[in-house]
């Protein structure tokens, strides 16, 4: 009888990862079903391709060579005001794109304070317009979460491992080879797919600071398919190439991620002995400091702009923060009920591949599959009452991939390290989820549920295809605003849109670490 | 008063509930807002139909082209010129049973589908206090200096952005393609729409936006500021137009005509300025609002038939990409 054991969780995942897929699936089906044979790719295309491929490529890698020692720096400094500082490093990423390019121009354009200062010293100014401002706008937004990643991985490092080398009194060089580098190896590879897949997807922010039509991204033409020409079949083509694109680099970084064991320390206070040397403490500070200004600056820019418009913000305003914040909540709920079982599912399995199912959702375009639906629905009822749920369910599916990279890692560690002790208790299937896992991964749940909200507040999503006067999201609304010449009015949105999206995450954020150790 | 009118009107149109007769009116998605002119047309419009309109909004021309015949619109309002070729193919739509004549464009409209309820044109608009030689002309603006940032918006994604390739067509003809090598170091970037590229505008990041030469009038009457001003160019504009169109099989025929003709009618015409920020299709200048007359307008306007356009725009935009890809 050598049969290997059932898992003690995961078959749920494997009916959350089939829904998943049948989502997408059918979006595609549906564009499918009305697509004519249209002109197929031409050099534009290609070009398009080329180009998102290289900055992608290139932004992932820089966020996450960015992210290493920010995250290090953070995990090994104690100081008044991190845990404020950590969450609000994370606020570019839920950041509208619109917002957040704007606030980076403030700081990095033309006139902006980056070129003022310069100009003060007699330096030369800079220009943000080229492939560097894609990446540099791409690294602002994505180094927060490969920071937080990273940051978790460090956390999870049991205490313990920290006091034996401690006093075995191991050199900073062979901390870093013994404890910090299988935890890299673990995490940067998955942290850069996702980043590399985030990217694949921008648009209007490679345009914007692109400088131009070289700037040309695979999204705009997606969107230029189904907007401008109405060519569904070369969308869907386009579409497919993106998901292809994601797929495979998410194939490649998933499988070689190493599945290290990382048995469970007795979840001390984490102290760093080994980094209590005047020279690192700079080095931190200076990370910390040069993270924190680059990341917050442009925010601050937000801010300023804000607080000016918020009297001019019209009253309306609210009621669509209102719709937000319910498409929020119901994102969360809908993301927790797929993504815990899939990592469940994807953390009882040797091989990480699965996780690529996850990312699926991110890397279809929602305007595809928001159109997709709108097909499929519209022959057997109104489209138009299910708009908030659709987007709703569409910010879940994006929230997927984060929620899964979040999840899993330690999910995998719970399940090694009790698997026999759970075997011999019999405790599997609910028991096991009860008692042992949903536990022990509260801060990555609490942290995930705050992203997926933060995230879906800023979403401007599929709403705007069919989205009815009374049911417009406060994205939507700010981007009315700003289209009516309302820009002063738009900041202040943008503002409470920073304020809910931060709030709601640092509400779920918390209430995963209450009580608990952070 | 007008108030108690309109609460009056609220409080009825929901205890009539079914009797009322609906039309629903798609629109696009700006409309609607509070500050859009959708509120005042729909008031305006009930006081005198005995109906209750319902907009929808979204995005305007994808989504007619996925309901196909199921669309429950009655009334479509919003379409711009570039998109009325390919609404007209849907074969959705029936005449607008309005007389042309009535209509007060720069242009003359011989459509009998599409009937144009406000236009503009395309202009590129700067700040008098901070640019002190504003270009002349369009070959004045290809002759300043470098240094002289605008931002335009991108035509494969943008309706402003198609009317600039088209501009340039209109005025260049073949050589647009050096026209757009000429302005190329002028241009800062490129925006997906229009909104991005007048926030960076307002911001100070660029010198000149390329926006519509009704875009000043919002400076000078919502916010009392008398500096953006309109580059006006002796080569001529370019004539950007919105309609409004009827489905010919809408279940309220009669109302979707009273709609049509509701949009020819001075209460709509004099709306249209102040709550859409453009010119009104059918309203001689001297009955605009007050200082609407003054503003500087082109005299000379540019326009390409849908026809015209459909043949042209694939080439224009190819042109376009390649100068400024460079």
């Amino acid at each position: 009888m050598a049969q290997r054991a059932q898992p003690i969780i995961g078959k749920t995942g494997i009916i959350a990862g089939g829904f998943v897929l049948a989502v997408v699936l059918l979006a595609f089906l549906g564009i499918g079903l009305r697509a004519d044979v249209g002109r197929g790719l031409g050099p534009a295309e290609w070009a398009a391709i080329r180009f998102t491929l290289l900055q992608s490529a290139l932004s992932a890698l820089i966020s996450v060579a960015c992210a290493i020692p920010l995250a290090r720096a953070l995990a090994r400094r104690r100081f008044i005001g991190r845990g404020v500082l950590i969450t609000l490093l994370g606020a570019p990423f839920i950041l509208p794109v619109i917002v957040a390019v704007l606030g980076l121009l403030t700081v990095f354009g033309r006139s902006g304070w980056a070129n003022v200062a310069l100009e003060a010293v007699g330096l030369p100014s800079i220009s943000i317009y080229g492939l560097h401002g894609v990446v540099l706008a791409h690294v602002f937004f994505n180094l927060p979460l490969a920071t937080r990643l990273l940051l978790q991985g460090w956390q999870s490092i049991p205490a313990e491992r920290f006091r034996l080398a401690a006093q075995l009194d191991l050199p900073p060089k062979m901390i870093q080879r013994t404890l910090e580098l299988p935890l890299l190896l673990q995490i940067a590879p998955g942290a850069t797919a996702l980043i590399f897949v985030i990217c694949l997807t921008s648009f209007a922010v490679a345009l914007t600071l692109g400088g131009g039509p070289r700037a040309t991204t695979i999204e705009l033409a997606i969107y230029q398919a189904f907007r401008f020409d109405f060519d569904l079949s070369r969308a869907a083509l386009l579409s497919f190439i993106q998901l292809g694109l994601a797929g495979g680099a998410a194939l490649v970084a998933l499988w070689i991620i190493p599945n290290i064991p990382v048995s469970a320390g007795l979840d001390r206070e984490l102290r760093r002995w080994d980094a209590r040397g005047g020279f690192q403490r700079l080095h931190d500070s200076a990370v910390i400091t040069l993270g924190s200004a680059f990341l917050l600056l442009p925010l601050f820019a937000i801010v300023l702009a804000g607080l000016q418009g918020l009297p001019q913000m019209p009253t309306g305003v609210w009621r669509t923060a209102g719709n937000s914040l319910g498409v929020a909540l119901l994102s969360i709920a809908v993301l927790l009920i797929i993504a815990l079982p899939m990592a469940g599912w994807i953390a009882s399995r040797r091989a990480g591949g699965a996780e690529a199912i996850g990312l699926i959702g991110l890397s279809a375009s929602p305007l595809m599959i928001g159109t997709g639906w709108f097909i499929l629905i519209n022959p057997i009822a109104d489209p138009v009452p299910l708009a908030l749920p659709v987007t709703a369910l569409i910010n879940a599916l994006m929230a997927l991939p984060f929620a899964l990279r979040i999840l899993v890692p330690p999910m995998r560690d719970v399940l090694s390290t009790y698997d026999r002790i759970s075997r011999s208790l019999g405790l599997a299937g609910w028991s096991a989820w009860r008692w042992l896992v949903l536990p022990r991964l509260r801060a990555q749940i609490g942290f995930t549920a705050g992203l997926t909200g933060a995230l879906s507040v800023g979403d401007l999503g599929v709403i705007a295809l069919f989205a009815d006067p009374d049911r417009a999201t406060l994205p939507l609304q700010m981007y009315r605003l700003m289209g009516a010449y309302r820009t002063e009015a738009a900041a202040g949105a943008a503002l409470l849109l920073l304020a809910m999206a931060l709030g709601l995450f640092w509400i779920c954020d918390k209430g995963g670490r209450w009580r608990a150790e952070a | 008063m007008r108030r108690t009118l309109l609460a009056t009107t609220l409080l009825l149109a929901t205890q009539a509930g079914a009797d009322t007769p609906v039309l629903t009116v798609y629109a696009g998605d700006y409309f609607t807002s509070e500050w859009g002119p959708g509120p005042m047309i729909e008031t305006g419009f009930e006081e005198i139909c005995g109906c209750d309109l319902q907009f929808a909004t979204g995005d305007l021309l994808p989504r007619l082209l996925l309901e196909g015949e199921r669309t429950k619109a009655d009334v479509v309002i919003g379409l711009t010129s570039d998109v009325t070729a390919k609404a007209r193919e849907t074969g959705l739509f029936a005449p607008h049973g309005q007389d042309n004549s009535a209509l007060t464009l720069p242009i003359e409209w011989t459509d009998d589908t599409f009937l144009p309820f406000n236009y503009g044109h395309t202009a590129f608009i700067y700040n008098e206090t901070t640019m002190d030689a504003p270009p002349a002309s369009f070959a004045d603006l290809l002759d300043m200096p470098d240094d002289v940032k605008i931002v335009i918006q991108d035509p494969r994604t943008s309706i402003s952005g198609l009317a600039l390739v088209l501009w340039v067509q209109a005025v260049y003809g073949e050589e647009a393609g050096d026209v757009w090598s000429k302005l190329a170091p002028k241009i800062l970037t490129v925006t997906k729409d229009w909104s991005a590229s007048y926030g960076m505008f307002t911001d100070g990041e660029v010198d000149m936006v390329l926006s519509y030469t009704t875009s000043p009038a919002y400076h000078m009457f919502a916010e009392e500021d008398f500096t953006k001003k309109a580059a006006i160019f002796p080569e001529g504009h370019y004539f950007m137009v919105e309609t409004v169109g009827k489905i010919a099989q809408t279940d309220q025929p009669e109302l979707a005509d009273a709609f049509m003709a509701y949009v020819l009618s001075n209460d709509f015409q004099r709306m249209i300025p102040t709550a859409n920020w453009s010119l009104p299709s059918a309203l001689p200048a001297d009955q605009w609002p007050e200082g609407w007359a003054q503003l500087p307008l082109p005299e000379k306007v540019l326009f390409y038939s849908e026809d015209e356009a459909a043949a042209l725009k694939d080439q224009a935009v190819e042109t376009w990409r390649n100068a400024l890809s460079q």
